[in-house]
């Protein structure tokens, strides 16, 4: 039996490895709240993203409302397909033409950061690295044998995978594969450290305007809800006195 | 002004028999004085079906019942629809807080005995409002068309094919279609918006109508109309529900509100316990999702289900699991109807009782492995003993003496 179960932990690591790729997602620093971040997020996503992807659920009116743009920034900054404030974030691009070029349709990302969680996006934007095996030469650690290029890689740069062997807490030995930058022996250690958190930075604001989108109500519903909750408070303390002076004649 | 109301109420009243349905029902119907905490759940569980019949009706109003379009339709009751948002998760909270709510019920029932005699019609309509309910809850969560709500409902109706003989053509029949598809979604959400509510309604009303006749339990066990005032004819320990127990409940619905409230302005998802994850994938039918679990207030049916190595066995005794409530009226043979006053051997089963259905309510939410089936196997043993051997322990347990009037 005992021999069973330490066979079974030391399987573990690589069944998981080989299910969902086992690596484990780093926290987001999210904060819907930081107005600065979703615009950065949203023109990172205009940039980058919605070429392949779309936010059909999304209007653009509503993105510019909530992050504070007036209509003609949002026209300049975020909208270069339609010139209508009221329109969707829908792509031009035909799905049976994606599936062919892609092997998938990219999935449409209003609702991404709800199905997926953030701390899994913030990972798997930050866990592309070189592999010549696969048609775009990149693979991912998080979405193994992922169809989705590094759209990014301009802003990150190229990273490869290193193994190393770590020690855990229990005194076992695990082979774990970490990433890093190609070029990283070309740069300083300040460059290098600049680099790597610019780029988490950028990772960041663009998570962060995909929770955003996933649920726009998020700011509006915070922000309504203690207003509820007081109104319950003080509407309690009234039926809770009310309540003591009808039992008053109960009791006695 | 008065006078003019009292000349309307008499007009009325030779219509219709208003007063006294107010007085049968609130103003002279007398309740035990000694009700407890467990006694708020009856009222927030009615409190609860209102409001989930109310922000039906408005999310009914803007969603699709189309296998292209229910997907969109909800985000757009989420985006763009005026606080569509907020009737949404008040309905799919609500959903949950519902079920929470109606175990809360059943368990005080089962802690006081409200299922003995003279109340095991009231017990066994209730038994029946819970199986609406679950169909209800089960119609309903179809209706956003994600992933989970697509190879949920697959799962759950592919166990009629297990029935021998008729059972495939039955699953297709349920269905409307060989797989899940428009035709399911266009029937589930009729059974959702207009049969189901309107039996729910129905029973609701019944299972009042029968409790009113027959007198609340309390904690005591204590039949309080054994005990009259020979003049008045009203019980010793008995008060008018109103305005006693109106205004007493009213404070039950704040402080539910509250941690409502909390739930759906700070957590409507719940940690996915109330909003599933991958419920916010549209439903594919050609991508089957890794593990598949239904919503947390099914999952002790389902452990029990998987517990059983053959499908059709397992159909079999997950039915048996609610078909056997039915029969507890009969089967506790006890001296006393109130945890208070019976032995040890109840408190120990009921004890083990609530272990085990946390236990399969966990299981069900895992995917399985041969341990988990093995606890599975011995939680659903012991959910089944408690009711089947109830006959037995119940008889034999010590019982303490039964007061003559509620104890405060």
């Amino acid at each position: 039996m005992r021999r069973l179960i330490l066979t079974v932990t030391l399987l573990l690591p690589s069944l998981l490895f080989a299910a969902s790729g086992g690596v484990e997602l780093k926290k987001a620093p999210n904060d819907i709240n930081d107005q600065a971040s979703l615009q950065a997020g949203a023109k990172l996503f205009v940039n980058y993203c919605l070429g392949c992807h779309s936010a059909d659920y999304v209007r653009f009116q509503r993105v510019g409302k909530d992050l504070g743009l007036t209509d003609s920034e949002l026209k300049e900054n975020l909208m270069f397909t339609t010139d209508k404030v009221g329109s969707t974030m829908n792509i031009a691009m035909n799905k049976d033409d994606a599936k062919r070029w892609f092997g998938v349709t990219p999935p449409d990302l209003s609702v991404i950061a709800r199905a997926r969680g953030t701390d899994w996006l913030y990972t798997y934007l930050l866990s592309f690295y070189l592999d010549p095996s696969r048609p775009f030469g990149v693979n991912n650690l998080v979405f193994k044998d992922v169809s989705m290029p590094h759209v990014l890689w301009e802003r990150q740069g190229w990273q490869k995978p290193v193994h190393k062997t770590k020690t855990d807490s229990s005194g076992h030995k695990h082979e774990v594969v970490e990433l890093e930058l190609v070029d990283k022996e070309s740069l300083t250690e300040t460059e290098h450290k600049a680099k790597v958190k610019q780029y988490q930075q950028e990772v960041r604001d663009l998570v962060n305007f995909l929770d955003y989108i996933g649920e726009p109500a998020k700011l509006e519903r915070q922000s309504l809800g203690w207003k509820v909750l007081l109104f319950i408070v003080i509407f309690g303390i009234f039926a809770y006195a009310l309540k003591k002076e009808y039992w008053r004649d109960v009791h006695s | 002004m008065s006078k003019i109301l009292i000349t309307g109420l008499e007009w009325i009243d030779v219509r219709y028999p208003l007063s006294k349905m107010w007085n049968e029902h609130l103003a002279q119907y007398y309740a035990p004085k000694n009700f407890n905490v467990w006694y708020y759940f009856g009222s927030l569980a009615l409190l609860v079906l209102v409001l989930q019949i109310v922000t039906g009706v408005f999310l009914a109003t803007n969603y699709k019942p189309d296998s292209t379009m229910a997907f969109a339709s909800v985000e757009y009751i989420m985006r763009d629809v005026d606080y569509g948002w907020l009737l949404r998760y008040l309905h799919s909270s609500g959903s949950s807080f519902f079920f929470i709510i109606v175990y809360l019920h059943m368990f005080r029932a089962l802690m006081y005995g409200s299922y003995r005699k003279p109340r095991e019609l009231l017990w066994i309509i209730g038994v029946f409002i819970y199986l609406c309910l679950m169909a209800e809850s089960f119609f309903g969560y179809l209706l956003p068309w994600g992933q989970m709500s697509f190879w949920g409902a697959q799962v759950i109706i592919s166990l009629f094919g297990a029935i021998p003989y008729i059972g495939e053509e039955l699953a297709v029949w349920v269905r409307g279609d060989f797989v899940i598809g428009d035709a399911t979604l266009n029937r589930f959400f009729v059974y959702h918006v207009a049969l189901m509510p309107m039996i729910l309604l129905a029973l609701a009303v019944v299972h009042i109508i029968a409790l009113h006749e027959v007198g609340s339990n309390n904690p005591d066990g204590i039949e309080i109309k054994k005990n009259k005032d020979p003049a008045t004819g009203i019980p010793f320990d008995g008060i008018p529900f109103h305005p006693y127990y109106t205004v007493k409940d009213i404070v039950g619905v704040s402080v539910f509100l509250f941690i409502f409230c909390v739930v759906v302005f700070y957590a409507p998802e719940f940690g996915g316990y109330f909003l599933e994850k991958n419920n916010f994938f549209p439903a594919d039918p050609m991508t089957t999702p890794e593990h598949i679990e239904p919503l947390w207030y099914f999952t002790p049916f389902y452990a029990i289900l998987r517990a059983v190595p053959d499908k059709f066995l397992g159909v079999v005794a997950m039915g048996a699991s609610i078909i056997v409530l039915f029969f507890l009226p009969w089967l506790d043979r006890s001296p006393v109807k109130s945890i208070r006053y019976k032995g040890w051997i109840f408190k120990f089963a009921l004890f083990l009782f609530v272990i085990s259905f946390f236990g399969l309510g966990y299981l069900g939410m895992q995917p399985p492995t041969p341990m988990k089936t093995l606890f599975a196997q011995i939680f659903s043993t012991i959910y089944f003993a408690f009711f089947l051997l109830m006959p037995w322990y119940s008889s034999i347990d010590k019982t303490k003496p039964v007061p003559e009037r509620v104890t405060d």
